[in-house]
C-alpha cells in the first residue's frame, strides 16, 4: 500500500463487489429457477426430468435465496446510514 | 459586506444549479436499464429515483466538505474561485448531456474547482497527489472492476436460468431490477448531493459565515437534497437513451446484473473511503452486462466516445473554470461575478433550447437506436 494507490482497499472492493454484485443476482437467479418448473416446450432433456413440478423444498430454498438477497439490501442501506 | 453577501447568494444559487444538473445528468446511471427493459414506465422510474435521491441525501452527511479540502489548499479558495469552478462544471455537464454522453458530474465539479483554483493561486495550490490517488486512479479502475463484476453476474444469471422460459425470466428479473436500481439511486443521493453540500459549506466558510471545520447547516442539506431530486425527476432523457439503448441492448437479467454490480461497487468503496463516480461505475457495469451475455451486442464505438469524454472532463471543466475565474476577476468585484452568472444562465438556456430540436422525451426514449441520441423523427413530430 503506497500513497498513490491503495491496493489494500482495492482488493477488498473487488472481493466484496464480486460477492454482492455478482453473487446476489446469481442467488436471485437460483431462487427464480427453483420456483419455475422446467419449460415444457423445450425438449432439452438433460436436467429437465429432475423436477417436473415445484415442491415444498424448492419453495423453501427459493424463499431462503430471496431472504438472503433482501438481507443484503438491508446491509447496503445500513452501510449508507452508518457511514456518517 | 453587502457585495460579499450578493456574491455568496449567487454562489449558493449556482451550486444548487449544479446539483440540479447533477441530478438529471445521472438519472440514467440508476434508471436507464429499468426504463429500456420496461421494468418501470419512464416517468415512474424517474419519480422513484428522485424520491430515493432525496432520501439518500439526508441519510448521511459524512463526506460533505471533503471534496475540496483534500484536493486544493482551502485557504486559496475564495467565493469567486468557487463560483468560477461551478460555472465550469455546469457548462461541461450541460454540453455532455446535450451530446448524450454520461460523463462524471463529480469530475466536472472537481475539474472546475481545480481549474479555478489554479487560475487564482497557481498550480501549487492544487494537491496533485490527492487528485491522483483520490480521483484519477479510482476513476481509471472503477469501470473495469464494475464491468468485470457485471460480466460475471450476467454470465451466472443466464447460465442459472437457461431452462427458465423467457417470459418468467423477464418477469422475475424486472422485479429484481427495480430493487437494484433503487439501491443505486439511494447511493447516488448520498454520494452526489453531499458533494454540492460540501461546496456550499466551503463557500460559507470562505465568506466567514461559518467557522472552519463547521458541519453543513440544515438548510444546505435540505436545499441540496431538493435540487438533486428535482433534477433527477426532470430526467436526463438523452443520457438515459444513450446508456440504455445506445451502448447495449439490455434485457432484464442484464439490467439486474449491471445495477447490482454498480450498487455493490459504489457501496463497498464508500465503505472503504472512496468516493467514486457513479457514472463511470454504471457505464462499466452496463458494458460488462453486454459482454457477459453470450450473443450480447456491445456498440464499442459509443463506449469509446464516452471514454474520450471522461478523459476530457477534468481538463475541460478546469479550463472553463479557469476562464470563468479570469473573466470574473478581470472585470472585478461583484460586477464580474454577476456578468459571469448572466453568461452562465444564457448559455444554459441556449443548451435547453437546442435540446428541444429534436427532443428526447419519456415518450420516445425507448425508440429503436438508429445511431444518434435523438430518435429518428416520426412523421408527426418533425419540428415543434
Amino acid at each position: 500500500m503506497n500513497s498513490w494507490i491503495n491496493l489494500n482497499a482495492l482488493w477488498k472492493i473487488v472481493v466484496v463487489g464480486l460477492l454482492t454484485g455478482a453473487g446476489l443476482p446469481a442467488l436471485f437467479a437460483i431462487g427464480l429457477r427453483l420456483l419455475t418448473p422446467p419449460a415444457p416446450p423445450t425438449p432439452a432433456g438433460q436436467a429437465a426430468a429432475q423436477r417436473p413440478t415445484v415442491g415444498p423444498i424448492a419453495y423453501a430454498l427459493a424463499g431462503l435465496c430471496f431472504a438472503v438477497v433482501l438481507a443484503a439490501i438491508g446491509w447496503g442501506i445500513s452501510v449508507i446510514v452508518n457511514h456518517s | 459586506m453587502t457585495g460579499n453577501d450578493a456574491v455568496l447568494a449567487l454562489v449558493v444559487v449556482t451550486a444548487l444549479g449544479f446539483d440540479f444538473t447533477n441530478g438529471f445528468h445521472d438519472t440514467g446511471n440508476a434508471m436507464a436499464t429499468s426504463i429500456v427493459t420496461g421494468a418501470l414506465p419512464p416517468r415512474v422510474a424517474v419519480g422513484v429515483s428522485a424520491v430515493l435521491n432525496l432520501a439518500g441525501a439526508f441519510l448521511s452527511t459524512a463526506v460533505a466538505a471533503t471534496i475540496a479540502s483534500g484536493l486544493v489548499n482551502s485557504h486559496d479558495v475564495t467565493l469567486t474561485v468557487v463560483f468560477a469552478g461551478l460555472t465550469g462544471s455546469i457548462l461541461w455537464n450541460l454540453a455532455t448531456w446535450f451530446l448524450g454522453i454520461p460523463s462524471s458530474s463529480s469530475h466536472a465539479l472537481i475539474g472546475g474547482v481545480v481549474g479555478a483554483t489554479m487560475a487564482a493561486a497557481g498550480s501549487s495550490a492544487v494537491k496533485w497527489q490527492g487528485l491522483v490517488s483520490k480521483v484519477i486512479v479510482p476513476a481509471a479502475l472503477s469501470p473495469f472492476i464494475a464491468g468485470a463484476i457485471a460480466t460475471v453476474g450476467t454470465y451466472l444469471v443466464y447460465r442459472l436460468t437457461r431452462d427458465v422460459s423467457e417470459r418468467t425470466r423477464g418477469h422475475g428479473f424486472r422485479i429484481g431490477q427495480v430493487g437494484s436500481a433503487s439501491m443505486v439511486s439511494l447511493a447516488h443521493g448520498t454520494n452526489d448531493a453531499q458533494k454540492t453540500m460540501g461546496v456550499i459549506t466551503l463557500a460559507l466558510i470562505a465568506n466567514g459565515t461559518l467557522h472552519t471545520g463547521a458541519k453543513s447547516p440544515t438548510w444546505v442539506i435540505a436545499s441540496c437534497a431538493v435540487a438533486i431530486a428535482l433534477g433527477t425527476y426532470i430526467g436526463g432523457w438523452r443520457v438515459i437513451r444513450a446508456l440504455g439503448k445506445g451502448l447495449v441492448e439490455i434485457e432484464p437479467p442484464q439490467g439486474m446484473a449491471s445495477e447490482s454490480a454498480s450498487a455493490a461497487v459504489i457501496l463497498s468503496s464508500t465503505d472503504f473511503g472512496y468516493s467514486l463516480s457513479t457514472t463511470h461505475v454504471a457505464t462499466g457495469s452496463i458494458l460488462g452486462a453486454g459482454v457477459g451475455k453470450k450473443d450480447g451486442e456491445v456498440r464499442w464505438h459509443i463506449a469509446r466516445r464516452m471514454v474520450v469524454a471522461w478523459l476530457l472532463t477534468l481538463p475541460a471543466a478546469a479550463l472553463v473554470g479557469a476562464l470563468a475565474y479570469w473573466a470574473a476577476h478581470g472585470i472585478g468585484g461583484t460586477g464580474g461575478v454577476v456578468v459571469i452568472f448572466v453568461v452562465l444562465v444564457l448559455a444554459s438556456v441556449a443548451f435547453f433550447l437546442a435540446s428541444r430540436h429534436p427532443a428526447v422525451t419519456p415518450e420516445n426514449v425507448n425508440a429503436a437506436w438508429t445511431g444518434s441520441v435523438h430518435p429518428a423523427p416520426d412523421s408527426q413530430e418533425v419540428a415543434s
